[in-house]
């Protein structure tokens, strides 16, 4: 339990995606205008790559690894996750309209996203057994989810700022990430060993 | 090196892919939702800027309204009749021609006609300026100029010339979308072909008009005097126009003391252009 615990913390805190892992910042820099998006976006990731990360580990316990192809492990990842997010989306078109209206329009915006392939890629290399891996899927997307919020809510307001021509518009959304992600590295001076 | 290193992962990956496409293929059998299939037709034919100019959320929550028969094919007010007899084949109904609009700032009160009460240095946005007694200029209806319907413009067919906002009519597609943003409701809809505007909403009097803008409606009446057509009055101390009744005779634009009723002469295919040479004589 207390390793489910640690898992968790060093996910979400510790080894933020975004801010410690610069893993899906295409979502992180696209979708960040308004919170109500960026609240949609974390959804869909958390769903995908909580799902992703038990597919995965399927994937690759059950047929790479018997016949000795992991090296192939990272394209193998790519065609199961876009499979199954396509295959996702029609399921919840089909039987829940309700959350595809909510998760619709972001879920093929990530089949091939990064942050779901690098969890996906992460838990094979900390050799996560099934539990831990779903946990770590589901507690990195969180910790996404967090980041993208926060980035949001700082934004809205840069919009009414009134900086320097030079720094309109990118450069200072990039800034400001740059920021952030120097705040959250404060949390990788904690230690838990 | 093993032939068979090469051969095995190969097969695998085919079995692999073909499985997931299959599977992917029953799928969309199996939880095909029936759609309509003239929606994506009418959202093909719609401008897809999504302005949501017609009330809906998207275009293609308008096609949706229109297939369904909630909305006219002639809704969308950007694509005009060109769109509305296309979405009307798709339908197999007849299309009337809507009415094309532009968008208007009604203002004439650029930077060296208007008063200012102070130096605003805040947010550079319309409402915020707005939240602070009304914005920076003395005039209480005259155009902040902070752009606030620059921004909300979808078609990039709005600029601040000299603190008042101008539209470009080449651009324009009367969405209406500046309408909604502005915090001063200086922006009217007129009708695309209409050359005459009032370039003013100032609803004090004249003597009051006169404190804060060189180029304020004062309510002489001068134009309503001579309008022959009877399409000019002066309501609330600001004149405006009926455009079902105005013949464009440009008597109005002369008579006027103040030279703020302006005359758009059209200019190529691209229909109207503004025209300021009324001030400059």
């Amino acid at each position: 339990m207390a390793n489910i615990f640690l898992i968790m913390l060093t996910a979400i805190l510790l080894e933020n995606f975004i801010f410690s892992k610069f893993y899906g910042i295409c979502p992180f820099l696209g979708v960040s205008e308004k919170p109500a998006t960026a609240l949609g976006m974390g959804m869909a990731v958390t769903f995908v790559m909580t799902i992703a990360s038990a597919a995965t580990y399927a994937v690759y316990y059950l047929i790479l690894e018997k016949f000795n192809l992991q090296y192939l492990k990272t394209i193998a990842f790519i065609l199961v996750i876009a499979a199954l997010v396509q295959f996702i989306e029609m399921f919840l078109r089909k039987f829940v309209p309700a959350l595809y209206s909510a998760l619709g329009i972001y879920l093929p915006l990530i089949t091939t996203n990064c942050a779901v392939l690098g969890s996906a890629l992460v838990n094979i290399q900390n050799g996560y057994n099934f539990i831990e891996s779903v946990v770590f899927g589901f507690s990195a997307a969180l910790g996404f989810t967090m980041a993208i919020l926060i980035f949001a809510g700082v934004r809205e307001r840069l919009a009414y700022a009134n900086p320097p021509k030079a720094f309109e518009g990118f450069p200072l959304t990039l800034i400001t990430a740059g920021l952030l992600a120097m705040a959250f590295s404060g949390f990788s001076g904690i230690s838990f060993n | 090196m093993n032939f068979t290193d090469i051969i095995i992962p190969v097969l695998w990956f085919i079995g692999l892919g073909a499985v997931m496409g299959l599977l992917l293929a029953f799928a969309s059998k199996i939880f095909a939702v029936k759609v309509d299939e003239r929606i994506p037709q009418v959202t093909e034919c719609l401008p897809g800027a999504n302005c949501g100019g017609c009330g809906y959320t998207g275009c293609a929550a308008l096609a949706e309204a229109i297939v369904k028969g909630e909305a006219p094919v002639n809704k969308c007010p950007v694509g005009g009749g060109e769109v509305a007899k296309k979405i009307a084949a798709v339908m197999g109904v007849e299309a009337s021609e809507p009415v094309r609009m532009r968008a208007q700032v009604m203002c004439s009160g650029t930077a060296e006609f208007s008063k200012k009460k102070y130096i605003y240095e805040g947010a550079r946005d319309c409402i915020a300026a707005s939240k602070i007694g009304g914005g920076d200029k003395l005039c209480p209806n005259g155009c902040i100029g902070l752009g606030t319907c620059v921004k909300s413009c979808p078609f990039n067919a709005i600029k601040v010339e000299n603190g008042v906002a101008v539209v470009d009519y080449a651009k324009c597609t009367g969405c209406g979308t500046c309408v909604a943003a502005c915090p001063k409701h200086i922006i009217k809809l007129i009708p695309y072909e209409s050359a005459h505007w009032v370039g003013c909403m100032s609803v004090d009097d004249g003597k009051t008009t006169r404190k804060y803008c060189d180029v304020g409606c004062i309510s002489c009446k001068l134009c309503e005097k001579n309008c022959e057509a009877g399409a000019i009055t002066v309501t609330d101390y600001v004149a405006s126009i009926d455009y079902s009744k105005c013949t464009g005779c440009n008597v109005c634009v002369s008579k006027c003391p103040r030279k703020i009723i302006w005359s758009a002469k059209k200019q190529g295919r691209d229909g109207l252009i503004i025209s300021r040479a009324h001030l400059e004589d």
